[in-house]
C-alpha cells in the first residue's frame, strides 16, 4: 500500500470573495512550478480543495515543497480507495502505521455515498477495532489524538487521510503585487524579504556594492540570500548597483554625522528609480525601530523624505531574537552571519546622528550636485536572476 | 585481479579521481583566504556541502567533513563524553564495534566513564531490548554501529532511535561506515544525533569522511584552530578530497537504488557454494548486509589461505583490516559465541557492484583447491 495523493487546504484565500478564482489559481499554478522537478505529479482543483496526485513519486519529497508554498493552511497524505470494507481496513491500519510519532488515534468516518453497507458510526467502531487487534502500543483517543485518521466514503471511491501538517499560511505568492527589497547581507533584510512573500508580495532584489571596499564574496553572500528566498516563490531578478563613487563622494560631502543618513537617503532614490523602469509598486526592508542609528524615528522620518513610494517594513516592531529565529527557520541565518564587509559596515562615521533633521540633511545635500553620480550609478546596475530550479555552476557541475 | 576486499577499502572510481586531480590543480587556494581564488574555492566547498546535505536529505549545517571513520566516531564519541559529563558519565556501546568506537570508549574509563558493553546474539545483533535495560540515569550516550564490519551483521537501528527518542537527554551515535551506499539509513526524524560515514569505503578516497551531527547538538571539539568546519574540525578543509567524496557519494546513491540486487544475487551464489564445501562454517547471518560474507576454515591459519589466493591476484581478508595485524582471535566472531578454533580461523569476502558472478567463480574454485590441499597437511 502507497499514499497515492495529497490533500491540500486552502488558508485565507478560502475567505476571499469574487477573487477566490484568482488566488486559487495563482496558488495551482506556484504549485505546479515547484513540482516541476516530479514530471509525473499532477495538481487538481475540486470543490475547495487542492490534491496533488504522485503517480509514484515519493510523497516526503513533495510534502517538503509543498510546506513551503505560502497559501496553504495545511495539507494530508491520502489513499484513494474502492468503497470495499476490506480496503478501507487496510488503508487504515497502512496510515496508522505511518504515521510518526503517534501513540493515540481515533477515526472519524464520513459517509456521503449512502449505498455503502455500513453506517458510519458503525464503522468507526469497526475500524478502531480492526487498529487496535492488529497493532500494539496505540490506544484510542477520541478528544485529543495524536492522529486522526479520517474516511471520506464518497459515491466515486473512499478517502483515506491522516497526519495533518501545517502548511506556510499566507497568500501565494504573485497575489499582491512586486516590492523591491533592499538586501544588504544581514540578517533582516532575507527576513523581511521572506514575511513580504508570505503576503502574497513578489520581490525584486536590491543590492549596493562598493568594491574594492566589498568583495566579490558579500556579492555571492546576497546571491545566496536571494536563492534561499526562491524556494517560497520562483525566481528573483537581483539590481546590483555599482555604489563606490557616490558613497565616496558622500562622505566626503557631508560632515561626519550626517553621512550615514545621506547614504541612505541615496539608497532609496536610486531604488525608486529602479522602481519606476520595472514597474514596481512598493519598497521593502528589513528596518526595525530603534536597532541601529538609521532606524530610529527620527531617521526614518529623514530617510523617508526622498520618496513617497510605500515602504513595506515587516520587521519594525520585531525583536532581533524574533528577527533571528525566524532567519534560522528558513535557512538564511547561517548564510548571514557570513563575515564579509557589506556596503553598510564601510565609511560607517563614529558617531552616526541618531536624531538627524530634515532641513539639516537638505542643506548638506544641496552642497554638491549628486545627479550625475546618482544616474551613473542606475545606468551601471547589472541584474542577476537566481531561481529555485536547480543548477549546480558549470564549473562545479562535473566536479561533482 | 580479483579484490574482493571492499569493506577494507575500495578502488577510487576514475571519475571521482578525476575530480579530484581538476580540484587539486584548479582550486587548490585555502577556502579562508580572502581573495577571489579562495572565494571560488569556499564556494566550491559549500556546493559540495550542499550536495551532500541533499543525499543525505538532511540539513547542510549537520554536515560536518572529516578526515574519514576513526575520526569521524573520535569526535562523536569523546566530544559528547566531554561536553556533557557533568550530566552522567555512562556510555552503552556494543561488543562488536569497530576498534575506532570501540577502543575510543575504552580510552573515557580513564577519565572516570562506566562503559557498558552489550553483548549480541549468534547472528552477531544486540537486543532492542538490552539496549533499553541499560540505561541508567548517568547515561549520557548509545553508539551502536549499523553493519558489523566483518561479519555484516545489521543492527536494529530503527529501533535504538525509538529508545533514543523517548530518552531526548541521550545522545544516540550509529558508525555507518560499513553501510553507507549499501543499505539505506534514515537520519532526519529517526532519533540518531550522530553518524559516522567514510570516503574510501565508497570508492572516493582515503582521508576523507562525513560525521552528521543533528542541528542543536553540542560537542567538545577534539582539534582548536582556525574554526572551520563549525569550529567542529579545525583545520584547512581538504576541498578536493571532499568534492571527490561527495562525487562517489552521488554515484554510489545511484548504484544503491539500482543495483543492490546484484549485490544480493552475489552473496546468495556465496553462501550457497560455499554452504557445500568441506570444512568451511559460515559465521555471516542469513538476513545479512549483502556485500560481507564471513566463513571460518578451522584448522587453517587464515594467512596462509589469503597468501595462497593473493598468488592467484585474489584479495579477500582475515577481520577487519584495522585490527588484522594482531595475531588473536576475532572479538566480534567470539562474541557471537563461537569457538575459539572457528574465532581464529575466519576470513571475509566483501563485495562491491563491480563483482562480477565470473570472478566469484574463479576465487571459489582456487578457495576450493586451496582447502584440498591445506586439508592433507591438517
Amino acid at each position: 500500500m502507497q499514499y497515492d495523493h495529497i490533500l491540500i487546504r486552502y488558508g485565507e484565500i478560502a475567505l476571499k470573495g469574487k477573487n477566490r478564482k484568482k488566488f486559487i489559481g495563482k496558488l495551482q499554478e506556484n504549485i505546479r512550478h515547484k513540482l516541476k522537478e516530479f514530471p509525473d505529479v499532477s495538481v487538481k482543483r475540486t470543490q475547495g480543495r487542492m490534491f496533488v496526485l504522485l503517480n509514484g513519486h515519493d510523497p516526503h519529497a513533495i510534502i517538503n515543497k509543498v510546506k513551503n508554498i505560502f497559501g496553504i493552511h495545511s495539507i494530508s497524505l491520502a489513499i484513494k480507495i474502492p468503497n470495499e470494507l476490506e480496503e478501507i481496513k487496510q488503508a487504515a491500519l497502512f496510515a496508522l502505521e505511518n504515521g510518526e510519532n503517534v501513540k493515540t488515534f481515533k477515526v472519524s468516518v464520513k459517509r456521503i455515498n449512502k449505498v455503502f453497507p455500513v453506517r458510519s458510526q458503525d464503522l468507526n467502531q469497526v475500524l478502531g477495532g480492526h487498529l487496535l487487534s492488529n497493532t500494539e502500543g496505540y490506544i484510542v483517543d477520541v478528544h485529543h489524538p495524536d492522529l486522526e485518521i479520517k474516511v471520506e466514503i464518497r459515491n466515486e471511491a473512499t478517502y483515506i487521510t491522516s497526519s495533518v501538517i501545517r502548511g506556510a499560511g499566507g497568500l501565494p505568492v504573485g497575489t499582491s503585487g512586486k516590492s523591491l527589497l533592499l538586501l544588504s547581507g544581514g540578517i533582516d533584510s532575507p527576513v523581511a524579504g521572506y514575511l513580504a512573500m508570505k503576503r502574497g508580495v513578489e520581490i525584486e532584489a536590491i543590492h549596493f556594492e562598493s568594491p574594492p571596499f566589498t568583495s566579490e564574496r558579500a556579492k555571492q553572500k546576497v546571491l545566496d540570500l536571494a536563492e534561499k528566498l526562491t524556494s517560497y516563490g520562483a525566481k528573483i531578478n537581483i539590481h546590483i548597483v555599482p555604489f563606490t563613487k557616490l558613497q565616496q563622494r558622500i562622505f566626503q560631502e557631508t560632515p561626519d554625522g550626517y553621512g550615514m543618513t545621506v547614504m541612505r537617503r541615496m539608497m532609496l532614490r536610486i531604488s525608486e528609480r529602479v522602481c519606476q523602469k520595472e514597474g514596481i509598486l512598493s519598497l521593502a526592508t528589513g528596518e526595525n525601530l530603534g536597532q541601529v542609528a538609521s532606524q530610529t524615528m527620527h531617521s526614518m522620518n529623514a530617510i523617508n523624505e526622498v520618496t513617497n513610494y510605500p515602504i513595506i517594513r515587516p520587521l519594525i516592531t520585531m525583536d532581533k531574537d524574533e528577527i533571528i529565529e525566524i532567519s534560522k527557520q528558513i535557512d538564511t541565518y547561517d548564510i548571514s552571519i557570513r563575515p564579509y564587509e557589506d556596503c553598510c559596515t564601510i565609511f560607517v562615521p563614529k558617531a552616526p546622528k541618531t536624531k538627524p533633521k530634515r532641513d539639516r540633511v537638505n542643506y548638506f545635500e544641496s552642497k554638491f550636485d549628486y545627479e550625475e553620480l546618482i544616474e551613473e550609478a542606475v545606468q551601471g546596475i547589472e541584474v542577476v536572476q537566481v531561481s529555485d530550479e536547480k543548477q549546480v555552476e558549470d564549473a562545479f557541475s562535473d566536479l561533482l | 585481479m580479483i579484490y574482493l576486499d571492499n569493506s577494507a577499502t575500495t578502488k577510487p572510481h576514475p571519475d571521482v579521481l578525476a575530480s579530484f586531480q581538476q580540484v587539486s590543480d584548479k582550486f587548490f587556494a585555502n577556502p579562508s583566504s580572502i581573495h577571489q581564488l579562495g572565494g571560488q574555492t569556499e564556494k566550491l566547498l559549500l556546493k559540495a556541502k550542499q550536495q551532500a546535505a541533499e543525499l543525505l536529505k538532511v540539513k547542510e549545517e549537520e554536515v560536518i567533513f572529516t578526515s574519514g571513520g576513526t575520526e569521524g566516531n573520535n569526535i562523536a564519541i569523546k566530544g559528547i563524553a566531554l561536553e556533557h559529563q557533568n550530566r552522567g558519565k555512562h556510555i552503552i556501546t556494543t561488543e562488536i564495534e569497530h576498534p575506532s568506537v570501540y577502543e575510543a570508549c575504552e580510552s573515557l574509563k580513564q577519565l572516570g566513564f562506566d562503559i557498558t558493553f552489550l553483548p549480541v546474539n549468534q547472528d552477531g545483533v544486540v537486543s532492542v531490548e538490552d539496549v533499553r535495560n541499560a540505561i541508567r540515569k548517568d547515561t549520557i550516550l548509545i553508539s551502536v554501529m549499523h553493519i558489523n564490519n566483518e561479519i555484516g551483521s545489521i543492527q536494529p537501528i530503527q529501533e535504538i532511535g525509538e529508545i533514543a527518542k523517548a530518552h531526548p537527554k541521550i545522545f544516540f551515535h550509529v558508525d555507518y561506515v560499513q553501510g553507507l551506499g549499501k543499505i539505506p539509513l534514515q537520519l532526519n526524524n529517526s532519533g540518531i544525533d550522530l553518524c559516522t560515514m567514510s570516503g574510501h569505503k565508497i570508492h572516493g578516497l582515503k582521508g576523507t569522511g562525513i560525521l552528521y551531527i543533528k542541528s542543536g547538538t553540542k560537542l567538545f571539539p577534539l582539534f582548536h584552530g582556525g574554526e572551520q568546519e563549525r569550529k567542529i574540525r579545525s583545520g584547512t578543509e581538504n576541498v578536493a578530497g571532499v568534492v571527490a567524496m561527495v562525487k562517489a557519494l552521488r554515484i554510489i546513491k545511484k548504484r544503491e537504488l539500482d543495483e543492490i540486487n546484484h549485490v544480493h544475487s552475489l552473496n546468495k551464489y556465496l553462501r550457497d557454494n560455499l554452504s557445500d564445501f568441506p570444512l568451511v562454517e559460515i559465521n555471516s547471518p542469513s538476513n545479512n548486509a549483502p556485500h560481507i560474507m564471513n566463513f571460518s576454515l578451522p584448522g587453517i591459519k587464515p594467512e596462509v589461505m589469503i597468501h595462497m589466493l593473493g598468488e592467484e591476484g585474489i584479495y579477500i581478508s582475515t577481520k577487519s583490516a584495522c585490527s588484522s595485524k594482531l595475531a588473536d582471535e576475532s572479538r566480534i566472531i567470539a562474541a557471537c559465541g563461537f569457538s575459539k578454533e572457528r574465532a581464529t580461523s575466519a576470513l571475509r569476502v566483501s563485495l562491491s557492484y563491480d563483482n562480477t558472478i565470473e570472478e566469484i567463480d574463479v576465487f571459489l574454485d582456487k578457495l576450493r583447491k586451496g582447502i584440498d590441499q591445506l586439508k592433507e597437511i591438517l
